[in-house]
């Protein structure tokens, strides 16, 4: 998935010329942690987050001094720059691993000429791994410990297949020893048993669902 | 005016799959015997149900939707636009007149509502109906349209009533949360086997509500294996606490009946007892809050021989107070004509067996947290009231 399909892309944005109220207000008013700052052409300079206003404000122990002040001066003044960003083009992934590298909250999308196109978010990232996960569609959940050799996934899809049945989505992962893999899939059925006898019959384990504790043909 | 109606036809039977699928209508017909041969049901109860039109049907779905599962029906849809729709999947297969046969049970339903909100009768029950999976523009988990969504909106627009909709079947009551999810004139109210691994994965206790309908979605997802006591406990407890909250006009139950131990498609273990307890606190509240307004119908439930026919029945004896027919054994007319058709030896008595499953080791553990989903569910509702 690339960051173009996961990113926002009404971007609230402020000039370099814009007053920290101002910005404290927008952060407020749409309820977001960060703000690209750019030049007319929206070329993008710099970024403002709410971390870097609360450092700038005067502690609640310095009650006297002129506190307000401040808060008429530029956000140029306090934004950092240059910006980590990520490219419409780039992987979801990879972005994802920026924002958890750099401990960052967001990512402006900008293209090879540094134009603002849109911004990612850690929000927009998690709502990804729901997509990816198949956890807001309706489906059943089958997870399958295989032996960690190739054919393995296939195998499974197969008998998924067999039965006609859609595949929402499929994680693999490691167990904790090395000679496994879970496979979890999420399927669109409301009656996995079939599904279930065949995937033991071919000597999986399913971890789970169990099996009901009996059946008609008992 | 009447105490109760029971909506029933023979064509309710038409909405049927195939042979070999789990959801299977001939509940309705075993029900209807059941109660007959004890003579708990008599010919003036009874209310054939009428036909939806597409008009009431597109109260909640997609005209094209409705289009898509007429041109199924008479098999002119091609295999890539009807799995577009949810339709000709293992789940919900394409049979013929599935319009037809679809329109009928929202149409029972619909039946059952004007019953009660023209003042007809008291209570009214279609236990065909209680597809509470369908979704706006798609089919899914063995639903095709909603017929209980369609009816809230109808209640909604033809009587301007608030309703309540209390959900107990075992899977989450996915299709009418969603179509209400941002209302605050219905509540909606699903307990429920946990979705980690049950169809439709979700009915998360966190799922609330959205915009002006935060707080009006409630759910309690009950852990595998759940029995009678943890259930009925948790359903007493939220129902009552949430029909003093939301004070609605109309209270609307949907009766799946898959939450008992022999049920073969989910990991819960409530017995008869449970199937008792549901309908009574809902007579009871609905007498209470709704002016006796109450309509019931039925929902998943898949042993259809040792669990559903009494799950079911029991749900038309409290509504029309009868009971005290229940007497120890079934009517054994009724054992006679259904017990050979039957793979399963359906159990003679009314009540279920003690120790009709091994002890269950996790109890207290699954016990607690139930408890804590319970409390989680109400936190906000018991936060307003203070």
């Amino acid at each position: 998935m690339l960051v173009e399909e996961a990113m926002k892309t009404d971007v609230i944005t402020v000039n370099k010329e814009t007053t920290i109220q101002e910005a404290i207000e927008l952060l407020e008013k749409h309820k977001i942690r960060h703000i690209p700052v750019v030049e007319q052409d929206h070329t993008l300079i710099g970024i403002v987050s709410d971390r870097d206003i609360r450092d700038a404000r005067p502690s609640i122990f310095h009650k006297h001094l002129d506190d307000d002040q401040f808060l008429q001066e530029p956000v140029s003044k306090i934004m950092k720059s240059p910006v980590h960003t990520a490219h419409p083009f780039d992987f979801i992934d990879e972005a994802a691993v920026i924002l958890y590298e750099k401990d960052i909250g967001s990512l402006p999308v900008v293209t090879d000429d540094d134009k603002l196109e849109g911004i990612l978010t850690e929000t927009d990232v998690l709502h990804t791994l729901i997509k990816l996960t198949g956890a807001h569609q309706p489906s059943s959940r089958i997870e399958v410990v295989v032996p960690n050799i190739s054919g393995q996934l296939a195998n499974i899809a197969n008998i998924l297949k067999e039965h006609d049945v859609n595949v929402t989505s499929v994680l693999v992962y490691p167990t904790k020893d090395t000679k496994n893999k879970t496979l979890t899939f999420r399927v669109q059925t409301m009656d996995p048993r079939q599904i279930i006898s065949e995937i033991k019959k071919k000597g999986y384990e399913v971890s789970w669902p169990a099996l009901p504790r009996w059946s008609y043909d008992e | 005016m009447n105490e109760a109606l029971f909506i029933y036809s023979e064509e309710q039977l038409t909405y049927k799959f195939n042979d070999d699928h789990p959801f299977n209508h001939v509940r309705l017909n075993l029900t209807h015997d059941l109660l007959r041969d004890m003579g708990a049901l008599k010919d003036n109860h009874i209310i054939p149900p009428r036909m939806a039109t597409d008009e009431e049907i597109a109260l909640i779905h997609d005209t094209s939707y409705i289009e898509a599962v007429k041109a199924a029906g008479e098999g002119k849809l091609s295999a890539g636009v009807a799995n577009n729709y949810g339709l000709g999947t293992e789940d919900t297969p394409i049979f013929p007149h599935m319009h037809e046969a679809s329109a009928l049970l929202v149409g029972g339903t619909l039946t059952a509502v004007d019953k009660v909100m023209t003042g007809e009768s008291q209570h009214a029950l279609n236990l065909g109906g209680g597809l509470h999976h369908g979704f706006r523009g798609k089919a899914s988990g063995f639903c095709i349209y909603n017929d209980s969504s369609i009816a809230i909106e109808y209640m909604r627009k033809k009587y301007g009533a608030r309703v309540l909709y209390v959900d107990t079947d075992a899977h989450h009551g996915d299709g009418v949360q969603w179509a209400f999810y941002e209302d605050h004139d219905v509540c909606t109210f699903s307990i429920h086997e946990t979705g980690r691994y049950l169809f439709p994965g979700t009915g998360a206790v966190s799922e609330k509500g959205a915009g002006q309908g935060f707080g009006y979605s409630i759910n309690i997802p009950l852990d595998a294996f759940t029995e009678d006591e943890s259930f009925i406990h948790c359903y007493e407890t939220a129902l009552r606490e949430l029909i003093e909250f939301f004070k609605p006009d109309v209270l609307f139950t949907q009766n799946g009946a898959d939450a008992h131990y022999h049920d073969p498609l989910t990991h819960l273990s409530t017995t008869i007892k449970t199937y008792h307890y549901i309908p009574k606190v809902a007579h009871e509240l609905a007498h209470e809050y709704c002016d006796g307004k109450w309509i019931a119908v039925g929902g998943g439930g898949y042993d259809i021989w040792r669990v559903v026919p009494r799950a079911w029945a029991i749900i038309w004896l409290e509504m029309t107070n009868q009971k005290d027919l229940i007497e120890e054994e079934l009517p054994e007319s009724w054992l006679k004509k259904w017990q050979p058709k039957s793979p399963v030896t359906i159990p003679p008595k009314w009540s279920d067996p003690e120790n009709m499953y091994p002890p269950i080791p996790r109890k207290q553990e699954i016990t607690e947290k139930n408890e804590k989903m319970l409390e989680k569910a109400l936190y906000h509702i018991r936060n307003e009231k203070k």
